[in-house]
């Protein structure tokens, strides 16, 4: 895992130092709300519905036990005792007092994180892989290279003042759990028959109002290359993103307008011009070795692939076996697993964590998985190396903490923004519809098997609803919530967006609908299709028939 | 007033044309982009110095002709949050070399003055009175560590620390 050396440390005080300073300003009048607005959004400040909401970075979602204890700290003195862990691997703090703010961020370095650019038109979080580093089908692991562009990217000069925010993932395996193709650019690292690392560039996905794929710019750029690549690709955008509307200065409208082809042309010969700057920007291997030193694997203990005493656990315990099936993955080291730590209890909002729960998260990192802790883009948390003989008591720990419920990738495990419990910018409420749909379909999950949900409170998609296999949007019509459903949409290496199947239903009506889109799915369903396939077959027409017989 | 990137508030010495306003002999003056491409030839001539004012939709090729015969260039930022600039300001020093006075007008604020130097301008039009108030000039020296390279040569945080790697493994 990363730790911070003496250059990170000194440049966070003093950005730290910067914004306590802004807040000064801002406290004795100097600055206007709309000049602080920005600075204090590029530090993860939002004005929400009651109160300020700060968001944290968890850089590509990597935490320490102490990491984590950091936050449960903020969670206790300065919130109101939890925290909501977020789709870009962060998390929000929603209960915040802007006099407080410097004080928390002081706190927040001291171990080694902040709010540095989780908000504004700038670079935002980088997320991958939340099993980086230990998944079987890894090419090679990503957090070096997102470390390298983490750093690269913070307080950029010339691109902290873009069109529009902007999102970087990038994937390093054969399965796709980066979602690179919803980011404003996507890095698919690939080997070449050289056997070169180096990555597919891909520019002009996102959700929001006008949901789109990203394309690819080049198929292969050498690691090398990669921040001169990346600096050609942003400084076409800065130039020529629009700026006259916000909902068209995103990447993908600049891609879409100019076509990917002459998009393309344009970063080519950006690039080509740049000489020197490449040079500067060349990322030597002794670099990429350095970084990749810093996450060498853990001492792994040697264990035995014996699954014999691990097999005995889960037939005695039916609970136990159904755990380890759903919220455990396979690890690369033998006799190791991957655990997921769902956040998605039953009946309570997503993603949302008591700091009791991070310290008891904490507390588990350290005895049973190195001290490290994941965040994931679904909003739960991953111990990432757990000793399989360890799992049963792991299991009846987490449990004891509310921590164990056996459903990730399945009905209940559903992403929801805060929407309009929190958010200024919702239109309709997230989380009871969440809160509903987990209790009404937890009774036959396993029955229907992976299934996503996926919720946002507005057009602004922050639940991904678009690439959710049934995809939830809040909307406001006549002063009423109502809520437009899509089926078949994916956020997998087969990435698609979902069908609208009819007009918007009320909020009472969200549960009834979802069930007969369930009952589509499974009636129609050849032996172990997930739901995406079934749509690919199918098409939208069946879900939208079986809705209006309905009506 | 100017403030330089050294932190030092002084006059303008520049008279900014309008685009019908004649020039005295010998005079700096600054002429709108508009101007030098319908008249470029004849302000070639102009027996004082001569600035040029860019604006952000412009892509910076289109007075690399002119930077040989400028010693000024204004780059405007008609809001804090358009960021067109900072690239025309890289592409000006990095890509056509240009050595002259790199100044930043419109919407300049204190909080932007560190990027905009670390992208190669040296002056800013600021509002005088704010920019003694909130004191803009210790706003250059906020950091001295940054991550990537830029026009100041800085060395990025990535190379130094690379660069003390290899120290000491020799």
């Amino acid at each position: 895992m990363y730790h911070y050396d003496e250059y990170d440390r000194r440049f966070l005080e003093e950005r730290v130092a910067q914004y306590r300073d802004q807040v000064r300003r801002r406290l004795a009048g100097q600055l206007s709300e709309d000049e602080f607005r920005s600075l204090r959004l590029m530090n993860g400040l939002y004005l929400q519905l009651h109160a300020y909401m700060l968001r944290i970075s968890i850089p590509y979602g990597t935490l320490s036990s102490a990491k984590l204890r950091g936050l449960a700290e903020v969670a206790r003195r300065w919130d109101k005792g939890y925290g909501h862990f977020t789709t870009r691997q962060n998390i929000q703090f929603n209960w915040i007092h802007l006099e407080d703010t410097p004080d928390i961020l002081v706190h927040l370095a001291t171990v080694e994180l902040h709010g540095i650019q989780t908000s504004g038109n700038s670079f935002r979080n980088i997320t991958t892989d939340p099993f980086a580093g230990v998944a079987a089908d890894e090419i090679d692991d990503p957090r070096p290279y997102c470390e390298i562009v983490r750093q690269w990217s913070a307080l950029h000069p010339e691109f902290s003042f873009l069109p529009r925010k902007f999102k970087i993932a990038i994937n390093a395996a054969s399965e796709d759990r980066a979602a690179v193709k919803i980011h404003d650019l996507g890095l698919n690292l690939r080997r070449n028959a050289a056997g070169e690392i180096g990555f597919e560039v891909l520019v002009g996905g996102g959700l929001g109002r006008t949901p789109i794929l990203a394309q690819t710019v080049r198929d292969f750029v050498p690691r090398r290359e990669l921040l001169a690549y990346i600096t050609a690709c942003l400084r076409v955008y800065n130039q020529y993103g629009r700026r006259d509307n916000l909902f068209k200065s995103r990447i993908k409208i600049l891609v879409q307008s100019l076509g990917i082809e002459k998009y393309r042309a344009e970063v080519e010969d950006e690039y080509a011009a740049m000489g020197a700057e490449r040079d500067a920007l060349a990322l030597p291997d002794a670099a990429v070795a350095a970084m990749q030193a810093q996450f060498a694997p853990p001492a792994y203990r040697e264990a035995a692939n014996d699954d014999a005493e691990l097999r005995r656990a889960q037939a005695a315990e039916p609970e136990f076996a159904r755990w380890i099936e759903r919220n455990t993955r396979p690890h690369k080291q033998a006799g190791h697993a991957i655990v997921i730590v769902s956040l998605k209890p039953l009946g309570r909002p997503t993603g949302d964590c008591s700091a009791s729960q991070m310290e008891t998260v904490a507390e588990l990192a350290d005895t049973l998985s190195f001290g490290e802790v994941r965040v994931t883009h679904d909003q739960n948390l991953v111990l990432p190396h757990v000793r399989k003989s360890a799992l049963y008591d792991l299991w009846l720990r987490l449990g004891a903490a509310d921590l164990a419920t056996p459903n990730i990738g399945l009905a209940s495990d559903i992403i929801a923004c805060p929407g309009l419990d929190y958010c200024s910018l919702a239109t309709a409420r997230s989380i009871p519809v969440a809160q509903a749909l987990s209790r009404h379909l937890a009774e036959r999950e396993v029955a229907i098997g992976p299934l996503q949900i996926k919720i946002s409170g507005c057009i602004n998609a922050c639940g991904h609803h678009h690439v959710g296999h049934i995809g939830i949007l809040g909307l406001e019509k006549n002063g009423a919530e109502s809520y437009q459903i899509t089926v078949g949409g994916s956020d997998s290496a087969r990435a698609a967006l979902g069908g609208i199947v009819g007009p918007a239903v009320a909020a009472d009506e969200v549960t009834a609908t979802v069930d007969r889109l369930v009952d589509t799915y499974l009636r129609l369903r050849r032996d172990g299709e997930r739901f995406p396939d079934t749509y690919r077959r199918v098409g939208l027409a069946p879900f939208k028939e079986a809705l209006y017989v309905a009506r | 007033m100017l403030l330089d990137k050294h932190g030092v508030l002084g006059p303008d010495t520049w008279r900014h044309l309008g685009d019908d306003e004649p020039a005295a002999d010998g005079e700096a003056v600054t002429i709108s982009f508009k101007r030098w491409q319908a008249e470029g030839e004849r302000w070639r001539e102009h027996s004082g110095p001569l600035g040029l004012r860019l604006p952000n939709d412009i892509a910076p090729a289109a007075i690399a002709a002119a930077l040989d015969r400028v010693a000024l260039v204004v780059l405007n930022f008609p809001r804090f949050v358009d960021g067109r600039a900072y690239s025309q300001a890289r592409l000006l020093r990095d890509r056509f070399g240009f050595r002259g006075e790199l100044r930043a007008a419109g919407n300049v604020l204190r909080d932007q003055l560190l990027f905009m130097a670390r992208c190669g301008f040296d002056s800013f039009e600021v509002d005088t009175e704010r920019a003694r108030a909130e004191n803009w000039s210790t706003a250059f020296r906020e950091f001295d560590l940054f991550y990537q390279p830029a026009n100041d040569r800085a060395e990025p945080i990535l190379w130094r620390r690379l660069r003390n790697w290899q120290t000491a493994a020799e």
